[in-house]
């Protein structure tokens, strides 16, 4: 049973992410994407990481994927050169790949993996989670919140400067805003 | 005081310390007379103040000590009286003469270091100091004669004077040179020092010394010695710078050139009496150089127009018979008749000055009838006047006479020669008296031959002058007291006084003595006198056509002594010409030869210059310029890497991913 | 067969490499971006497997692991959201978002 739900999610995160990379309509990658996310969602919670999980689909499925699309929707990318790089770049690429996913395969099968039978994480994890978030790997936390508030206030930063276009209202009030009305 | 501050000084304070300080040298000789006097034995006499060491080189065997000493005994306080006292009296007329002038600061500095210099030299007490001494009034004999030297003239004579005057010191350093290098050599190298005590005690091993060239190292010391006296003090050969010293003030020829340094040679010799009495030969030379140039000296003050020329060879012919006398070993004769002509000389030397003081000119032929308009200048100048002819009683009678005698009773390593002398300085004598009766009838007596402006000028000196020329008057005239001859019975103070320092030599020698043979003499001196007072009166007061015929008569020798001897074209000849014509070929060697060189050496130096600047601009340069070429080029290489393609940056990332992996499974 | 961690470990690896190979080949800037979420995912996943099967200090559950995915997320939402914020004003500037394009930074 497990190995059948297992392989389910396995092919809900490979399929469409082939779909991401060999798709020559943008749209189409992001919501393949979206189902990737999907997959990787179903494996972690496999795994017994449920926060993980479900973090997973509401921040990374929730969150990024809808900003990737509204990116796509605004720079009308889709309208334009949909192709992918032509096939020497393809092919250099598909090569150096297909080398390294090789490395990797070997080092995933043949490689011994201090392996032990632990027992599965507790569920809910949470608990757990927190108590490491604030404890162990306070610093981290911390550190990480910073890097949030900066990725914020950079990205306002840049897309202020340089917008002229009224893209969105906000953007053009903010702009007034600075010219000191 | 005077050279430094002198030009600030109010006009009366300059003389005063000019004088004030010879004044107080003079009283500090007296008392230090007077103490030489109180010590009872004569032996005792004797003072040696060292003043502090002036070198001192220690060895083995022994040390060389060189001090700064002073020596006072009968001989140099004899000297210190004179120096110190004439010289006061020449210091106080210069007050006069020289007032108006504007040089006065400088006139009495270098008097009063000429004071200074020459009572070092008596005062010495190793040949060292003296040496210093000698050179020092060498120098202010310079600086004195050329005084006025904005007249190149005079300053030719001033140059003249010191360079004959160099010849002679030269002449004298070799002989002290030699003096210690036999010293030192005889005694294995236990010379002590050069004061006079400790050469006296070395004379010994000096007369068993090696002669050298056949001639004995005592006998070369002395004629080196002789030399420098024979610059100094005027005879032949470097006798020529005196007569053209009299282009100095009159007071300096007064002194200098009559009273002092002249008489340093003689000094010299009196004092160094135990070294030239071991050498015999030397001392001949003296005497018969002594003799030679008194009578010579005579002969040319005949011809001479110049009141102060005529003085000035006076000089020199006494001098000339100061060396007779220490010649013939009659050391304290020699001593006494420098005293008595430093009195009378210098009272002629000065009276002369008071007439130029005012007739303004020096020429002879143009003066006359003076006596009336300076009565006192006249009779000074009679009583100086009286004393050179050797008229008895005064006291260059006793002097001059007591030499006459010591050359005829001497004996001479030549046979004959005493009375050959003797003779010289008998018609010597005579011609004394007769060209001073020329001078003094020429300037006082009959009319003035000036002219009638000069006429309404003349007028007697200021007595800051007839002060000092009435003293010494006094002193020519009984000046002679101190040396009484022999033959009265009266002791001879003089010789006596002297007879510690220069031994038994004196003039008269009371046991081998023939008081008839030495009364006759005295007579024939004083007859040769009178006879030659009278001869002047004939030629110029009764025949005065005489000197004219006479003239014309030996007209070659009269041209001969009036060119004196073409001494001074000889020496031009022989001396001068060659030297200028060397240093001209010197200096043109300088100019082209070390010029030449040096310019060749900047040519080559600016070449090369040139040359390593272009090195650097190519070489140099080069390597700059190509290290930045290279860089470029490695830039514009290195640029390509930044293809601005994002995937190209992209696929960097993932080769290095790849190569990482690569590694990793190496190792 | 059941899973275990060499399988997962090979599903991970696969989505590495396609994101890799999306991020190579990808004209579209937020089609790069799309590839860089692919590799990050892969990596959470690499983590969180190790958490469940690695060796685990007396007998307690390894949630490190998990710690780490959570981290994971945060930094690929901060990331995403700045790249986004690029693309947009470049594509506000040169009016693409091809990113053969962007050559500003050639030479």
């Amino acid at each position: 049973m497990k190995t059948i739900i297992f392989n389910v999610f396995v092919l809900m995160a490979i399929i469409p992410s082939l779909w991401v990379a060999l798709s020559s309509n943008i749209v189409h990658a992001a919501f393949s994407l979206l189902f990737t996310l999907f997959g990787i969602a179903g494996l972690f919670v496999l795994l017994g990481a449920d926060f993980v999980g479900v973090v997973q689909v509401i921040i990374y499925i929730g969150g990024i994927m809808v900003l990737i699309i509204f990116g796509v929707m605004m720079t009308q990318g889709a309208r334009l050169s949909p192709l992918s790089v032509n096939l020497p770049g393809r092919l250099l690429a598909a090569g150096l790949t297909g080398i390294i996913l090789a490395v990797l395969m070997v080092a995933a099968t043949h490689f011994l993996w201090p392996v032990g039978s632990a027992p599965p994480p507790p569920t809910p994890a949470s608990q757990a989670i927190g108590n490491l978030l604030l404890g162990k790997y306070l610093i981290p936390f911390e550190v990480a919140s910073l890097l949030l508030l900066a990725a914020l206030v950079g990205a306002v930063l840049i897309v202020r400067h340089s917008v002229r276009s009224d893209l969105s209202p906000s953007v053009f009030i903010i702009r007034r805003k600075q010219r000191g009305e | 005081m005077n050279g430094l501050l002198g030009k600030k000084l109010p006009g009366r304070a300059v003389p005063m310390i000019g004088c004030v300080s010879v004044f107080l040298s003079f009283w500090i000789a007296v008392a230090g007379f007077f103490t030489l006097l109180g010590i009872e034995e004569p032996k005792e006499r004797l003072v040696i103040q060292s003043l502090y060491q002036w070198l001192l080189i220690s060895w083995d065997q022994g040390r060389f000590s060189l001090e700064l000493a002073f020596r006072m005994d009968p001989l140099s306080a004899v000297m210190c009286l004179v120096v110190s006292g004439v010289g006061f009296l020449i210091h106080l007329y210069s007050v006069g003469y020289m007032a108006g002038d504007d040089s006065q600061p400088r006139y009495f500095a270098y008097l009063n270091l000429f004071t200074f210099s020459m009572l070092l030299l008596v005062l010495a007490d190793n040949l060292l100091v003296m040496f210093v001494g000698w050179e020092g009034v060498g120098l202010c004999s310079y600086l004195l004669i050329g005084f006025w030297f904005t007249d190149l003239d005079k300053a030719r004579a001033g140059m003249k004077a010191f360079i004959v005057n160099r010849v002679g010191d030269f002449g004298f350093f070799v002989g002290l040179m030699l003096l210690f290098w036999t010293l030192f050599e005889t005694s294995g190298g236990a010379v002590t020092g050069l004061s006079f005590g400790q050469l006296q005690e070395a004379m010994p091993r000096l007369i068993t010394a090696r002669p050298i060239w056949n001639i004995e190292v005592a006998t070369w010391v002395a004629l080196l010695l002789f030399v420098g006296a024979t610059g100094k003090s005027a005879q032949i050969p470097l006798y020529v710078w005196l007569p053209d010293a009299m282009a100095g003030p009159t007071p300096v020829s007064a002194f200098i050139h009559a009273a002092t340094m002249v008489t340093a040679g003689v000094y010299m010799i009196a004092r160094l009496n135990f070294l030239f009495l071991s050498a015999p030969a030397a001392l001949a030379v003296v005497a018969i150089v002594g003799g030679v140039t008194a009578f010579g000296a005579a002969t040319l003050a005949v011809v001479q127009n110049d009141i102060k020329r005529v003085l000035a060879y006076s000089t020199i012919s006494q001098l000339g018979f100061m060396f007779m006398a220490v010649g013939v070993a009659a050391f304290s004769a020699g001593i006494f008749h420098l005293v008595t002509h430093s009195f009378f000389k210098a009272l002629l030397f000065l009276g002369a000055g008071s007439v130029i003081h005012a007739v303004h000119h020096n020429d002879l032929r143009h003066m006359g009838g003076l006596r009336r308009y300076m009565p006192w200048t006249f009779l000074t100048f009679m009583a100086g006047y009286l004393a050179i002819s050797g008229v008895p009683p005064l006291s260059g009678f006793m002097s001059k006479d007591e030499i006459l005698w010591a050359v005829f009773t001497s004996h001479l390593p030549v046979p004959g020669l005493g009375k050959a002398l003797w003779a010289l300085g008998l018609i010597t004598a005579s011609l004394t008296a007769f060209y001073m009766t020329r001078l003094v009838i020429l300037a006082f007596a009959g009319t003035y031959r000036g002219t009638p402006e000069e006429a309404h000028h003349l007028h007697e000196s200021p007595p800051v002058m007839t002060g000092p020329l009435m003293a010494l008057a006094v002193l020519a005239v009984i000046g002679g007291a101190m040396g009484l001859p022999a033959p009265t019975h009266l002791p001879h103070a003089l010789e006596s006084f002297l007879k510690p320092v220069l031994g038994d030599h004196g003039g008269s020698d009371p046991v081998v003595h023939a008081y008839g043979m030495e009364v006759l003499l005295m007579g024939l001196s004083s007859a040769v006198a009178v006879a030659g007072i009278c001869g002047g009166w004939l030629c110029y007061v009764k025949h005065t056509e005489i000197p004219a015929r006479a003239a014309s008569r030996f007209a070659g020798i009269y041209r001969m002594l009036s060119r004196l001897f073409f001494v001074d074209e000889l020496y031009q000849f022989l001396f001068i010409s060659p030297l200028v014509k060397l240093a001209k070929i010197a200096g043109h060697f300088d100019l082209n030869g070390i010029d030449a060189g040096v310019n060749l050496t900047s040519w080559l130096t600016t070449k090369l210059a040139v040359l390593v600047g272009w090195e650097d601009l190519q070489v140099v340069d080069g390597v700059v310029n190509g290290l930045a070429g290279v860089v470029q080029k490695c830039g514009d290489q290195l640029r390509r890497l930044h293809t601005g393609k994002i995937q190209h940056y992209l696929y960097s990332v993932a080769f290095g991913l790849f190569g990482l992996y690569i590694i990793l499974l190496l190792l | 067969m059941t899973y275990s961690l060499s399988s997962f470990l090979m599903v991970s690896s696969l989505l590495f490499c396609l994101g890799l190979f999306t991020v190579l080949t990808r004209r579209n800037a937020i089609g790069v971006l799309m590839g860089i979420e692919l590799v990050l995912n892969a990596g959470a996943l690499n983590f969180v497997a190790f958490s469940r099967f690695l060796e685990a200090p007396e007998g307690a559950p390894l949630i490190s692991g998990q710690v780490f995915a959570l981290f994971v997320i945060a930094i690929a939402a901060a990331e995403a959201a700045a790249v986004i914020a690029i693309v947009l004003s470049l594509y506000s500037m040169l009016k693409t978002v091809d990113i053969e394009q962007y050559q500003q930074l050639h030479g």
